[in-house]
């Protein structure tokens, strides 16, 4: 009876001791989980998860536990593939968004060249200068909508690829 | 005559189909006339589509260079017969994606002239090997055996590698189709012709020419050519007719023994491989400046009248050619480009041929088998499947969507010759799911790319934007500090200026 109590109470000691060794020397990487959601997310940085960004929020899905819910560009198929890698449980999105791939264009014959739509395009796939005519990087647009609202005579629409 | 020879590697599972080629193959080919309008696609190749250089109401000639290559993999198009270029439009092509494609459409005149062609020295032994190559390009020659590869670029890429041997492919081992058969018979000389260009091309001292067993006149007509020649570097090779074994891959490995490696080519092993027609085809533009305006096409199947094998222009639609061999049958049900096994179902017989049409198929019923029922997991498939992929597997991880194990089960090897299909007791259309399993793994690359891409777009921006945020703080800084540096008094001076200034104003 005393060598039983003695053997597994070594043995819990032990498990223990590996426990917090294992928890002090061998943190989760942070920056790598970040880095893993990322990842996943599909890169339109159209801030529409209420973040400045996919980075933002894949820090914030790791740190601050937002929901992983909030793409609605990725879809349920991100939404899947972050349930996947995080283990928790797949949810319904938050707001559905129309599928396929959109990119803005310009109506270029109503441009005034205010470069406003310039600045509000987060992967730089807007071109024009001052006054003259803009234009969209058709290759480049992720479709995220940032630059519609900004442009102040409503000549950017959404086109579907599809 | 030289006897074939027969000793060969081992091919791994493949099936010995009904052949039904001899409707076909019981008249030599016929000579479909001019159309009255052709419809010629701008890709009719694999690659960037060439790029048209003719205009609406402009009058072209039989072999008139009507759309240049465009691009580092691309072929020309040349114009079929004389006539009018009435119309650059969308047509029904037959392809895998999408039903239309920009077409360039002749009126025909029905004159049928010829544009003049340069003298050509009939000696090309003189030329260098990079100067023939060129000319290839040029004649809008790409692979007839249905990849339609440019035959230039295949060629430009394999003469950077160690090669060991020409192989020329005579085996048509899909059922109905018997153009390249008929051919082998017909234009023996341009084939053997075309053989002995491609070796002087590709520097090369072995040409295995390569037919099914079950094509015995074929294999005698070539015999007795290639005595005549009597060039010692081609050899005639006979193999047991089983499909695929005309596929690329698997033929190198019948022929050589050597397995071409995952994801490579057969030059990868020292082999390139040229389809007969596409021999025939170099000979026609090297020795008599003939571009690839035409080409053979079987067409038969128990709903086309009197099948048989045609030549035809290419450009003429697939109406005119039935038309041509006697009008559909009342039985007539499906109407297939290609063979039955890798060929595409089309709705409409306006489609035009094209380099790679070596069949038109017009079948009675469809030769689907039965309701699609669960796999039993009973192994057929890994049987006959040619690439030795085990398709059981495959399918289970292309209905998961399991981009991974797809890939790990080699899925970018299939050849898609349909072999599981037709053994699998439970129906289930394998090939098609691949077909769209692939597609869908193309897709999810390509998404990957462009988020990857959008994601460096955005951080160089930020960082961009950082930059130009520090710049103006330091600025401010370095003004901060001038002014500290310069004293009170003095700045109630300056700004007592300014103000006189703007009085003045």
């Amino acid at each position: 009876m005393g060598t039983a109590i003695i053997t597994i109470a070594v043995i819990a000691l032990l498990a223990g001791l590996a426990l917090s060794f294992a928890n002090r020397s061998l943190p989760a990487n942070e920056s790598e989980i970040v880095e893993k959601i990322n990842d996943l997310l599909p890169q339109t940085q159209c801030g529409q998860c209420g973040y400045p960004g996919c980075r933002p929020y894949a820090a914030a899905i790791a740190d601050d536990g937002a929901g992983i819910n909030l793409c609605p560009p990725g879809g349920d198929e991100t939404v899947r593939r972050l349930a996947d890698l995080l283990g928790t449980a797949v949810i319904p999105l938050d707001k559905e968004l129309a599928p396929g791939r959109s990119v803005a264009i310009i109506d270029e014959s109503l441009c005034i060249g205010c470069t406003h739509c310039r600045g509000a395009c987060p992967v730089d796939a807007i071109v024009g200068a001052h006054q003259l005519m803009h234009t969209i990087i058709e290759s480049e647009c992720t479709g995220c909508e940032l630059c519609i609202a900004p442009c102040p005579v409503d000549c950017i629409s959404m086109r579907s690829l599809a | 005559m030289s006897a074939p020879t027969y000793d060969l590697g081992k091919l791994h599972g493949g099936l010995r189909l009904p052949a039904q080629k001899s409707a076909a193959t019981a008249m030599p080919f016929q000579k479909v006339p001019v159309p009255s309008q052709l419809v010629l696609p701008i890709a009719q190749h694999v690659g960037d589509p060439s790029h048209p250089i003719v205009g609406i109401g402009e009058r072209v000639l039989k072999g008139q260079l009507i759309a240049e290559a465009d691009g580092t993999l691309s072929a020309p198009v040349h114009a079929s017969s004389s006539g009018k270029v009435i119309a650059i439009e969308p047509w029904p092509v037959s392809r895998r994606n999408g039903d239309n494609a920009p077409c360039i459409i002749i009126e025909c005149d029905g004159e049928d002239r010829h544009i003049e062609r340069a003298e050509v020295p009939p000696v090309y032994d003189s030329l260098p090997p990079d100067v023939l190559l060129t000319q290839i390009l040029q004649g809008g020659i790409v692979g007839l055996g249905g990849a339609v590869f440019p035959t230039a670029q295949k060629l430009m890429q394999a003469v950077t590698c160690e090669l060991n041997y020409l192989i020329l492919n005579g085996v048509e081992c899909e059922p109905y189709i018997s153009c390249d058969d008929v051919l082998m018979r017909e234009y023996t000389r341009e084939i053997v012709g075309g053989a002995q260009i491609l070796l002087h091309a590709l520097n090369l001292d072995i040409a295995y020419i390569v037919v099914e067993s079950d094509k015995p006149e074929a294999i005698h007509k070539l015999a007795d050519e290639m005595a005549e020649v009597g060039d010692e570097r081609l050899v005639l090779k006979q193999v047991p007719t089983i499909y695929p074994s005309g596929g690329e891959d698997q033929l190198v490995q019948l022929v050589t023994n050597l397995e071409v490696p995952s994801g490579g080519l057969p030059t990868d092993v020292g082999c390139l491989v040229q389809n007969v027609a596409t021999s025939a085809a170099i000979y026609e533009w090297v020795f008599k400046h003939e571009p690839l305006i035409s080409r053979m096409v079987t067409v038969t199947g128990d709903g086309v009248a009197q099948p048989m094998n045609v030549v035809a222009r290419l450009g003429t639609t697939v109406a005119d050619i039935i038309n041509f061999v006697g009008g559909y049958t009342d039985r007539a049900e499906q109407l297939i480009i290609g063979g039955p096994m890798t060929g595409k179902t089309v709705t409409t017989d306006r489609v035009p041929l094209v380099k790679a049409t070596n069949c038109i198929l017009v079948l009675s019923e469809d030769p689907a088998l039965g309701p699609e029922m669960p796999c039993i997991r009973c192994g057929e498939c890994a049987e006959v499947c040619p690439i030795q992929l085990l398709p059981q597997q495959l399918f289970w991880y292309a209905c998961a969507d399991d981009e991974a194990k797809i890939r790990s089960y080699g899925l970018t090897d299939c050849i898609e010759c349909g072999c599981c299909d037709l053994v699998c007791p439970s129906h289930i259309p394998l090939t098609f799911d691949f077909r769209m399993a692939k597609a869908r793994i193309r897709e999810m690359a390509d998404e990957k790319a462009r988020a990857e891409r959008a994601r460096l777009r955005f951080e160089a921006r930020n960082e961009r934007l950082q930059n130009e945020q520090d710049g103006r703080d330091d600025e401010l800084a370095q003004q901060k500090e001038t002014a500290k540096r310069a004293g009170a008094e003095t700045i109630a001076m300056i700004i007592k200026r300014s103000d006189k200034d703007r009085g003045k104003r």
